[in-house]
């Protein structure tokens, strides 16, 4: 018995850093190390925690990722340019529209095109429908852990309205695809617009049932409101972005900063928060719901007429009867299909505000069809690198909610 | 087909004031500098990259103060130096981007860890190592972190197989497998020595045990 207790294993056979420690030579008591997941039932995603305990309070925590890793980056390596989009569904597979647009403005930059107004203003559409998407599963599902199923029902009834816009469109729920190199899948539905103002009278109701339900409970406050503390300046050290960068109180927004996709055109707030607890990233993700709305109200009322891609047969596919009626659209269709899109040498950055913050995809092309390099900047990634501050001297209750607030997506974080 | 709208316009004008500024206060560093699909791009020497990261995010001109980045790529035979570490850093208060370049050689990449400017660095740095295998001096806590500790090679190295293979690893010392440290105990169900041959799987081995 004694010899295994030399063997240097870690908590679970895993080599962590983590050991107990005795606590103070009169108490002949020792810390005691916990592990959560990486199955379990509060941590929505694949996720190790182990902790190091003293009484409730956390000493330590050490963050084990990449139970998820599918080898995104690698795979992107073997495909052309259109194929990376279903795997790009999966990177955040709650709002995956935000992914396929990412990764069209990379491609289009590197290319050095521009998509028409009428495909940006529905790009921006169906980027905030995805993001509102996302941040109610967030919320409703954090709502749930700390013990408010009724507001995680609201929210998920919310989130169907929204889906079934997003399916009458894309004809899919969540990996979607929607989105081309140089154009998109497919125009609105005829009568969307309605069909839209329609879904979002009623999701508003929901919100608003959730807010008097919940936003000023005294529980649900009492158990968010300083907890897991992350002023400016650490937010900023840690590179989170996003409604936690924000909720910190640090105002950044690609969609401010960097406009890009006719982001410029929509008048929209940033909500802030001050102190960077759980409260506040709760309510920036709520208020950022609203903004959301506003952004698609504003793109629909003002959808410019035009054609949803570019005319380029280099970079999308021609119509299918000019395929089958003149020689030229027939050679455009079999090179494209067949070698793909081909962007110049180069490499690029491109970054777009994604449910959690900045997502940006890095690209190195050879000049041939599929990509010579991809790397994603995946805002989940980074956040986990600040979770073991933010549980540093917390109770251990606080690190489901803690993680809620993060809302790691396990397919973004590990890729 | 439009080139560059207006915001690119001024994405460039910020990347050409970069460059100035930069080409006037670390003129001795910089090998290259270009402006790249109207992004600053700068290529620097792997040696003193602490106090090149360091200015760069002190300077209040510059004021790179957010890490937006770090990757790598490899060239394999394509270039003479192997490894091409990417940094992508972002100044918050002035709203503007470069991008850092290092070549790093085959043989033992290795450069300066950047823990000590950014906290964000930790995470990327140890992705870095575990997919390309290059290693960062002084970081705190150098495991691999998306792969697990056995996993043979490094996975987006160009010469790293698509579908490789690897091999099974053995069960990690089930005794402490799962088991906090301070709570082993014996195992719950103990077997005869002298029955072990009832071991064997097959119909009716239960009740000879």
């Amino acid at each position: 018995m004694k010899d295994l207790l030399n063997v240097d294993y870690g908590v679970g056979g895993v080599t962590t850093h983590m050991r107990s420690r005795p606590l103070g030579d009169d108490m002949h008591a020792e810390t005691m190390i916990l592990n959560l997941g990486p199955a379990h039932p509060a941590t929505h995603g694949t996720i190790r925690i182990v902790v190091e305990l003293s009484g409730e309070q956390i000493l330590d925590a050490d963050v084990e990722l990449g139970y998820l890793h599918r080898g995104f980056e690698k795979m992107c390596e073997t495909v052309d340019y259109n194929q990376v989009m279903p795997y790009a569904d999966r990177l955040n597979y709650v709002s995956p529209i935000i992914n396929n647009v990412g990764w069209c403005l990379t491609v289009e930059k590197l290319l050095g095109i521009e998509v028409p107004k009428r495909c940006q203003y529905i790009r921006v559409i169906m980027s905030e429908l995805s993001r509102i998407t996302d941040h109610l599963t967030c919320l409703g599902a954090s709502a749930m852990e700390l013990g408010a199923f009724t507001v995680m029902l609201y929210m998920m009834q919310a989130r169907e309205y929204l889906w079934e816009l997003i399916e009458e469109v894309t004809g899919a729920r969540l990996t979607i695809s929607y989105g081309r190199v140089g154009g998109l899948k497919d125009d609105l539905t005829p009568g969307f617009k309605e069909k839209m103002l329609d879904a979002f009278s009623r999701v508003k109701k929901q919100l608003d049932n959730s807010d008097r339900l919940f936003t000023r409970n005294r529980i649900f406050i009492d158990r968010m409101c300083d907890v897991a503390i992350i002023d400016a300046e650490q937010a900023v050290d840690f590179a989170l972005a996003g409604p936690l960068l924000r909720a910190s109180g640090v105002n950044y927004d690609v969609r401010k900063a960097f406009p890009y996709s006719s982001y410029d055109d929509f008048e929209f707030d940033v909500p802030l928060g001050e102190k960077g607890d759980n409260y506040d990233r709760f309510i920036v993700r709520f208020k950022e719901m609203e903004q959301s709305m506003r952004i698609c109200e504003q793109a629909i009322n003002n959808l410019p007429e035009g054609p949803i891609a570019v005319s380029d047969p280099r970079i999308v596919l021609v119509p299918k009867d000019e395929v089958y009626s003149s020689i030229d659209g027939m050679i455009n269709h079999f090179e494209l299909v067949v070698k793909g899109v081909r962007p110049p040498v180069g490499d690029v950055y491109m970054p777009v505000e994604g449910g959690n913050g900045e997502l940006g995809f890095y690209v190195v092309s050879d000049g041939s069809g599929s990509p010579y390099r991809v790397k994603v900047r995946a805002p989940s990634f980074v956040h986990m690198g600040a979770v073991r501050q933010m549980l540093l001297g917390a109770g251990i209750a606080d690190v489901v909610p803690t993680f809620g607030m993060v809302n790691m997506i396990g397919g973004e974080c590990d890729r | 087909m439009k080139l560059n709208s207006l915001q690119n316009n001024s994405e460039e004008q910020k990347s050409i004031r970069v460059i100035a500024l930069l080409e006037e206060k670390l003129r001795g560093e910089i090998l290259k500098s270009s402006i790249e699909l109207a992004t600053a791009v700068v290529e620097i020497e792997p040696a003193r990259i602490s106090e090149f990261f360091g200015l760069l995010k002190l300077d209040s001109q510059l004021a790179f103060n957010y890490l937006v980045d770090i990757t790598a790529v490899d060239w394999l035979d394509a270039r003479e130096k192997r490894f091409e570490m990417v940094y992508h850093l972002l100044s918050l208060s002035h709203l503007h981007r470069l991008r850092v370049k290092i070549s790093l050689p085959e043989e033992n990449p290795e450069i300066d860890s950047l823990v000590p400017l950014w906290k964000a660095a930790n995470y990327l740095e140890r992705e870095v190592w575990d997919m390309f295998g290059i290693r960062f001096k002084g970081h705190p806590d150098p495991r691999r972190i998306l792969m697990y500790d056995e996993f043979k090679g490094h996975p987006l190295r160009k010469d790293y197989p698509v579908q490789g293979k690897q091999p099974r690893i053995p069960l990690r010392s089930p005794e402490v497998r799962n088991t906090a440290l301070d709570m082993i105990r014996q195992p719950l169900v103990s077997i005869n020595p002298k029955n072990k041959k009832g071991l064997r799987h097959g119909p009716g081995d239960v009740r000879k045990l």
